[in-house]
């Protein structure tokens, strides 16, 4: 087998594996950019996975059929902004500790997840999924094709959400106030900026984004819904946020950089080098401790209020 | 007066908490097309109806005691231990490991080692969280979060790998499980046939141990000071580094115990799926306990019962037991909001005017009116003085 055939399945593996991670940690790096740490992501990303995997499973042999996944799909982004909103009246205006608040939403959505899948459903099922997109000419491109023009529609928007991202983040007068939430909120209540109400938008915004991470997985990863189905990757979204310092281009890096890392182990064990597979599907949480360990300061680098609940009667 | 208001304003939170979490669970319960309030009542009165279910309960009790007291001395010390899941495994498989391979020797001297080899291994996995967090400042949310992932592929592995039950290969049925631990190495049960067993008694008496530590002793003292206020505990001399990775073990080490417990008293052979969620229902019980142990085991007992009764549903009205997960998530959101609320001077001196002007409204009177506004004048100066 060739080197290069090799690089080009792992790579073909990889590169979708990693849009999920991609959208989940560029909705929790606004979260961040605005001061709040939602490490609810993963029970998020549960209830997305589950909506958008119902409409395609009730439907399958309806005439809706065709618009199941639609459905789905913003399904998924409005429980995403129903979760954030939730998240956002604990951690903001009850100014609750926000990580174990985070804790709390994990448990909540993950729980509600199942309930409703084991009442509903019961056992595993497939779904049709979404279609890969290719797109013309571009997609028939040696290598470069299709490994980056015949991806779903999903994977696209992941990463047009990129550029796009950074973008709001840096160009837009939204994006500043999002900054400057996380960075000086008192500051930014002076120059009249509605602190709380930008943290709002942004934890909304945020679960959208997980609740999409979450559509993605069941209809265009898995093309099925099983209780843990997210598996820590919200939890690993979070920590690529860290990863990323704050910014979409690294974040990006970084969820192709771990999803490539998965993908290269599971080519690894098709060559046939036996190693128990426990290891291999711990390989990616050791990674996140890895990575976290060796970027030191990222946590001093991050918004300089990341964290902290913002009281406007307190003295200063 | 002010006193009366004080527990008027707490009960009037808390009860609206309790609300919050009760209604949360009653929308998915809705959703199911249930009548929450008879899975209410399923849940909450079907276990205390027979020694079997208090018995059964009482053994839910004693892994959420053990990690509930690990999660408060994490929690006071400024340190959040989410990682109790994969520490319980880790007692678990040490437990059994020390079980099976040490000697043969008598009870009174192979249970206690194997206890110990359980709190051990656990307080090692924690301490790898405590030490990254004390060195490297990595977050110890995230860390401890994947510390679980990885204990549960360890444990898998050591199942199906090294440690599995020889039988199980010559049957093929190839189930990950252990051998049976040799006799030497049990709790006694302390019913005859029911599962409650010694445990329990352990668990209590660590209870009191964690609190005369926390309140009595000068290590509590300096624990307790690093988590209210690092710099000023830095300031007093206090190691806080120290403090975060000793935290960080002894959490570890209650929830390898638990761990060590659980396969030495309940199923006496390591299987998969042991910890079934203990360690993040210890959170809720650490948190609805008020992280202290006078709280916790009152709430270990209502979280049991909730464990309990979840079970029951599922069978008599085939609510599936996920449910216990989305009221723990419920509980936490509402609990820690309340707490704030709770502390929030500001609203309960709006809370107290409000009753003030009622009390005066009941009473009548239009001279009285002026006197409200002197009264809430008053209050206003009081908020001011810091």
């Amino acid at each position: 087998m060739n080197i290069l055939t090799f690089i080009v399945n792992v790579l073909s593996i990889g590169i979708p594996f990693s849009v999920a991670l991609l959208l989940a940690s560029t909705g929790e790096m606004f979260n961040q950019r605005a001061g709040v740490f939602n490490l609810g992501c993963e029970g998020i990303m549960s209830m997305g996975a589950f909506l958008a995997f119902m409409p395609a499973h009730l439907l399958q042999n309806t005439s809706l059929a065709p618009y199941a996944n639609l459905i789905g799909i913003a399904a998924a982004i409005v429980i995403g902004a129903l979760f954030g909103l939730l998240f956002a009246l604990v951690t903001v205006t009850f100014r609750a500790p926000q990580g174990i608040a985070g804790i709390g939403l994990h448990m909540f959505g993950w729980g509600v997840a199942g309930t409703l899948f084991r009442y509903f459903v019961g056992g595993v099922t497939g779904v049709p999924g979404l279609k890969n997109l290719p797109i013309p000419f571009l997609s028939r491109i040696p290598l470069i094709g299709p490994l980056l023009f015949n991806l779903n529609g999903l994977a696209y928007a992941a990463f047009i959400l990129v550029p796009a991202s950074w973008y709001i983040l840096f160009k837009t007068p939204w994006g500043l106030k999002v900054r400057a939430v996380g960075t000086y909120p008192r500051a930014a209540d002076t120059m009249g900026v509605n602190v709380s109400r930008t943290r709002y938008q942004a934890l909304v915004a945020g679960g959208m984004l997980a609740g999409l991470a979450g559509a993605y997985l069941s209809l265009g990863q898995a093309k099925m819904f099983a209780d843990d189905i997210v598996a820590g990757r919200g939890f690993i979204a979070v920590a690529l946020v860290y990863f990323g310092r704050w910014n979409p281009y690294l974040i990006l890096g970084g969820s192709l950089l771990f999803s490539v890392a998965q993908s290269f182990q599971l080519a690894i064990q098709v060559l046939g080098i036996r190693f128990p597979y426990e290891f291999a599907v711990m390989l990616p949480y050791v990674l996140v401790i890895v990575v976290l360990a060796l970027t030191p300061g990222s946590v001093t680098r991050g918004p300089a209020e990341l964290g902290k609940p913002f009281d406007r009667e307190k003295r200063v | 007066m002010k006193s009366t208001y004080r527990a008027l304003y707490i009960f009037a939170i808390s009860l609206a908490a309790a609300l919050a979490a009760v209604l949360l669970g009653a929308v998915v319960l809705e959703i199911l097309g249930k009548d929450p309030l008879a899975v209410y009542k399923v849940i909450l009165t079907e276990p205390l109806k027979d020694l079997f279910g208090l018995t059964e309960i009482s053994v839910r009790m004693v892994p959420l005691i053990l990690v509930a007291l690990g999660i408060a001395i994490s929690f006071r010390s400024g340190i959040l231990n989410i990682g109790a899941e994969g520490q319980i495994q880790m007692g678990v498989i040490a437990a059994a490991a020390a079980a099976i391979y040490l000697p043969s020797l008598p009870k009174i001297v192979i249970l206690p080692l194997v206890l110990v080899a359980g709190a051990l291994a656990g307080a090692i996995w924690a301490s790898i969280a405590g030490w990254l967090k004390a060195k490297l400042n990595v977050s110890e949310l995230l860390s401890t979060v994947m510390l679980n992932y990885i204990a549960a592929q360890l444990y898998g592995f050591l199942l199906r790998g090294p440690m599995i039950d020889p039988a199980e290969l010559q049957v093929g049925s190839g189930t990950p499980q252990s051998v049976r631990l040799p006799k030497a190495a049990w709790i006694d049960r302390i019913i005859p046939g029911m599962r409650l067993h010694y445990g329990f008694v352990i668990a209590i008496v660590l209870a009191i141990l964690v609190y005369v530590f926390l309140w009595r002793t000068k290590w509590g003292y300096a624990l307790r000071a690093a988590g209210a206020g690092p710099k000023a505990a830095r300031y007093g001399g206090i190691k806080v580094e120290t403090c975060l990775i000793a935290a960080m073990a002894l959490a570890g080490a209650f929830a390898g115990l638990a761990g060590a417990i659980e396969v030495t008293g309940l199923h006496r052979r390591a299987i998969e799926g042991i910890s079934s969620g203990y360690g993040f229902s210890g959170i809720v019980v650490a948190l609805f306990g008020g992280l202290h142990p006078a709280g916790i085991v009152p709430s270990a007992f209502f979280f049991g019962l909730l464990l309990i009764g979840a079970d029951m549903t599922q069978r008599i009205m085939s609510v599936p037991a996920n449910m216990v997960l989305v009221l723990q998530g419920a509980v936490i959101l509402s609990i820690i909001a309340a707490k704030m609320l709770i502390a929030d001077q500001y609203l309960f001196e709006r809370f107290a005017r409000m009753l003030e002007k009622r009390g005066r409204k009941a009473a009548g009177g239009k001279t009285k009116a002026g006197a409200g506004k002197a009264g809430a004048a008053k209050a206003d100066r009081r908020r001011e003085q810091p």
